[in-house]
């Protein structure tokens, strides 16, 4: 009982303590790839804070104050469903189905929150985060199917499992693995598939009209998310790890390659994006699926 | 015992708050041109957590760099109203400190600080990229002393402010 307790707050706490160091990781690199000292490491903690520290807010109805929440909600109780080293919590049978569901629920809360702002930019950048999640949905599902059909299981902690001794997914399924990563980019929002948040565009999008302690939720969601996928794909084709400093290890590694694309690519557009993810990962994610099919 | 702890806690959240500014840059005037240098490689503002936003509602500085003129006075007042507290205010370059060239224009304000409180002026025309970093830092020096306070001012002096406004936009 009392374990429990202290897994339930320290889990979402580990996730964010990861998430906000790639955070900070990521804003240094970025800085260094452009030939600049960048921020010093802590820099998104220090946004957060002074986010949270807003004196004035402003709010546009109820709906609007609980989107955010819904977002953050979802995304802590996706953690639970991810084994990370050490704890199986909430991993039962068809988790990994489960899990796809409920990673939709942060992006629609945030929907409707940007909706009820009534901002013509929150408004498009909704629409582009529906019409994204559509794109990169479809190869996403196909990937995880030839990874469920090929270890015959739907439970992501038995999947970890049986990629021990260095038989990764990624090796097996090298195809899938590399749609995997691809959809990575539009889930984080990442160069470049970041139509949602284009600054130049839609005015950071949903996040528009948010402000001060919104917002800050909003950051807090994000360094969540960034962990999820991350974590996710870990367990998913890098075969989970035996400790939280392994773990963390094959996390940086993905995170940093994600990075160096996402510093050097320039931005699709909403419909070329929906329409690369709907052909080349796709086909890829096809031909994955039939190799797993013919060869068992 | 209580007010010295309140008293603390302000201190500290001054000093975390100082080192994460949002700048919105108002773009009036030649003024930008210095702005993309100060952002990118040589200079690089964000060493001091100043990064360029876009919206009003996620900014904290209102930079308004160069001459205003009563068509976009409504404007920056219309922005600066949509910011949440604390907001700082930084004129940039000599026009919003005395009209600057633009002294004797029938169309252009002279002091900005008559409109909306201004918590720093960076004078030149133009600064220098090193001036604005400078700048910027004694901006947070302000707000780490508690002296950055132009959003209380507005709403103590309302009526003052909302009179000069309607005095040129009117």
């Amino acid at each position: 009982m009392v374990k429990n307790i202290l897994i339930a707050i320290g889990l979402p706490l580990l996730a964010f303590g990861i998430g906000i160091s790639f955070m900070g990781f990521k804003r240094k690199i970025g800085a260094r790839i452009q030939r600049r000292y960048g921020p010093p490491f802590h820099q998104p903690l220090l946004d957060i804070i002074k986010l949270l520290s807003k004196k004035s807010d402003i709010s546009h109805g109820i709906i609007y104050d609980l989107g955010p929440m819904i977002a953050l909600g979802a995304s802590i109780l996706t953690i639970f469903f991810i084994p990370i080293p050490g704890l199986k919590l909430l991993t039962g049978s068809a988790d990994v189905i489960a899990l796809l569901y409920i990673m939709v629920i942060g992006s629609l809360g945030m929907g409707l929150g940007a909706g009820e702002s009534a901002n013509p930019n929150s408004s498009i950048g909704i629409a582009r985060a529906l019409t994204l999640m559509f794109g990169y949905d479809l190869p996403f599902v196909i990937v995880i199917i030839s990874v469920l059909l090929k270890y015959h299981t739907t439970n992501l902690y038995a999947i970890t499992q049986a990629q021990a001794g260095g038989h990764w997914a990624m090796w097996v399924l090298p195809l899938s693995a590399i749609v995997g990563f691809i959809v990575i980019y539009g889930a984080m929002g990442e160069h470049p598939f970041d139509v949602v948040t284009a600054p130049h565009e839609v005015a950071t999008g949903p996040m528009a009209e948010y402000g001060g302690k919104h917002l800050g939720l909003l950051f807090i969601d994000h360094a969540f998310h960034v962990y999820i996928e991350l974590a996710l794909f870990v367990d998913l084709f890098m075969g989970g790890a035996s400790n939280i400093g392994w773990f963390y290890v094959k996390m940086f590694v993905l995170f940093l390659i994600i990075v160096f694309f996402d510093e050097v690519l320039p931005r699709f557009r909403i419909d070329d994006a929906v329409r690369f993810y709907w052909r080349w990962p796709t086909i890829i994610a096809l031909t994955s699926l039939i190799i797993v099919l013919i060869g068992g | 015992m209580e007010k010295m702890t309140e008293q603390q806690f302000r201190t500290i959240g001054n000093m975390l708050r100082k080192r994460s500014l949002w700048m919105l840059h108002y773009c009036t005037g030649c003024g930008s041109m210095e702005l993309p240098a100060v952002g990118t490689s040589r200079y690089d503002m964000e060493r001091f957590g100043v990064v360029p936003y876009i919206t009003p509602r996620q900014a904290d500085i209102l930079l308004v760099t160069g001459y205003v003129n009563t068509k976009t006075l409504r404007r920056i007042v219309t922005v600066y109203e949509q910011m949440l507290d604390p907001k700082y205010v930084v004129g940039f370059g000599s026009c919003p400190i005395n009209g600057g060239v633009y002294w004797d224009s029938y169309a252009v304000i002279k002091q900005l600080d008559r409109y909306i409180p201004v918590d720093l002026y960076i004078a030149g025309c133009m600064p220098r990229p090193e001036a604005i970093i400078t700048g910027f830092m004694h901006l947070m020096e302000l707000i780490d002393k508690g002296k950055a306070t132009g959003y209380k001012r507005y709403k103590e002096n309302l009526e003052y402010y909302k009179e000069n406004q309607r005095k040129v936009l009117e």
